[in-house]
């Protein structure tokens, strides 16, 4: 390889020979307009390697990935390690915002809905299905009935946040249940009467964006639930439910559904029915 | 730093906003503009994460590009891509929580946006680090540009607000105005993109051709 390499800078023809040419034979240009084209400017072929190690072969294509592999997976280690704790921070931030919103209380910045949790719940109590005390909850309510999640509710260590509001007492019950598409789950406060709704929340994870997705968005849907009952008179059945608007029959207890989304809005009034009879024994305490 | 950018570099970082864009003249990476626009917020972050993502991949792999085994080397991007992408959507969780649930599944399918593929296949697996960057930058940027544009127009159209501020006021509301609901839809957005690509070709490629 004694000659060297020109390139037209015009046209990107090359040129080989020891000198660049007077004229490009492709677009006329002056021999001004070639440029060298020096070794380690050029690809080489992958083939070649930098120490002649034949990259296409199996070992190496082996270690290459394993190298890979490894070095990947411990930077991912360490990148969840260093900011789980703060991911934590704001998911429990986000569910306080949550259990706010149950109790109308709606539009917060992460500063004052903290602040605003602690001012307002009193204890987060775990309960059982008949209604006794397990766990008793702190001050603050983040250290007991707060950490517990769907899979503690199914074995039945329910949460029950005990909420003061303008002096007068709520109780806050998380709801799980299956959407259309994935999980919902919601708030639900009720008064001390433990029967009529004082607010409701509803999310999701990934119901249609403006159809199941309005459980969500749509807070003057959230916001009828208000004044509902749980309970018809002289029943302990849960009665509170979503239905299709012309099923609507007793407005007491039945909410009017997402138009739409009839699938979700029945996710929402399962939901509503199997995790509201769970706290039965507790809400008809009187 | 005359070197560094050079006509060529400085070709290869502007061409993607305009002649070359990646979603308006090589119409990739539609499905995640169409997803994330409804709001202009979703957007930007959207916009900015895949132009961070894919310049930075650009230059992992150029740097890697010779020792790739070229069996494999899908999967490598893949893995570099992977790596990213996770990253991002977990600083974006641990700081900026609002967005990436807004952004939810988007975020994790930047691996899978052809843009990406796109210029590691073309550009970062045959080009130096620094001129690799700035062809993953360019692109990723064009990309938002689009994103902004769409994001824009359906949130102002669709809530009558910009970033989350009230910009149509009240007495046009009063005087019977009522926001469009077909801009929130993703379908809208469709049309949108499509507009836009109209009006880019009516003004830009004639002058091209020409």
């Amino acid at each position: 390889m004694a000659t060297k390499k020109f390139r037209c800078k015009v046209c990107g023809y090359i040129h080989e020979g020891d000198a660049a040419p007077d004229k490009c034979p492709i677009c006329q240009s002056p021999s001004s307009e070639f440029e060298e084209i020096t070794e380690s400017d050029e690809e080489k072929a992958p083939q070649a390697g930098k120490k002649g190690i034949n990259t296409n072969g199996n070992t190496y294509t082996i270690v290459y990935s394993t190298i890979i592999v490894v070095i990947v997976a411990f930077l991912m280690a360490f990148v969840f390690k260093a900011l789980k704790p703060a991911q934590d921070a704001n998911v429990a931030l986000d569910k306080k915002k949550q259990i706010l919103a149950a109790l109308n209380i709606r539009e917060l910045s992460d500063k004052q809905a903290a602040d605003e949790y602690v001012k307002d719940i009193t204890a987060d109590d775990i309960i059982d299905a008949a209604g006794k005390t397990v766990v008793k909850g702190s001050e603050g309510g983040e250290k007991n009935g707060f950490k517990l999640n769907s899979a503690d509710y199914k074995a039945g260590k329910l949460a029950l946040f005990v909420c003061k509001v303008n002096g007068e007492t709520k109780y806050v019950m998380p709801v799980y249940g299956m959407g259309l598409w994935g999980p919902i789950w919601g708030y639900i406060a009720v008064n001390a009467d433990k029967t009529t709704v004082f607010g409701a929340y509803f999310n999701h994870e990934s119901e249609t964006a403006g159809l199941g997705a309005e459980i969500k968005d749509n807070i003057a849907w959230q916001e009828q639930f208000k004044g509902k009952k749980i309970f018809k008179n002289g029943s302990d059945d849960v009665a509170l439910s979503v239905l299709k608007k012309s099923d609507v029959k007793d407005p007491t207890t039945q909410c009017d559904g997402v138009t739409g989304a009839t699938l979700t809005s029945n996710g929402v009034s399962a939901m509503l029915k199997d995790c509201l009879s769970k706290y039965k024994t507790f809400l008809n305490e009187k | 730093m005359s070197k560094l950018f050079s006509k060529e570099n400085k070709e290869v970082l502007v061409n993607p906003f305009n002649l070359d864009n990646p979603v308006l003249v090589q119409v990739l990476g539609i499905c995640s503009s169409l997803a994330v626009t409804s709001q202009l917020k979703p957007a930007i972050v959207m916009g900015l994460a895949v132009a961070v993502i894919t310049a930075f991949s650009n230059v992992i792999i150029s740097l890697i590009r010779k020792t790739i085994p070229n069996r494999i080397r899908i999967i490598v991007q893949l893995v570099v891509v992977a790596a990213l992408v996770t990253i991002v959507s977990q600083i974006l969780k641990a700081f900026a929580y609002d967005v990436s649930v807004q952004l939810s599944v988007y975020v994790g399918l930047i691996i899978t946006n052809c843009i990406l593929m796109g210029r590691l296949e073309a550009f970062a697996m045959m080009n130096k680090p620094w001129p690799s960057f700035l062809d993953g930058l360019g692109n990723g940027l064009g990309y938002a540009l689009i994103l902004v544009v769409v994001g824009a127009v359906r949130e102002l159209l669709g809530r009558g607000t910009l970033l989350g501020l009230t910009i149509i006021p009240q007495s046009a509301y009063d005087a019977g105005y009522i926001n469009n609901g077909m801009m929130t839809m993703p379908a809208m957005a469709l049309i949108l993109v499509g507009c836009v690509i109209w009006i880019h070709r009516a003004y830009f490629y004639k002058e091209k051709e020409n």
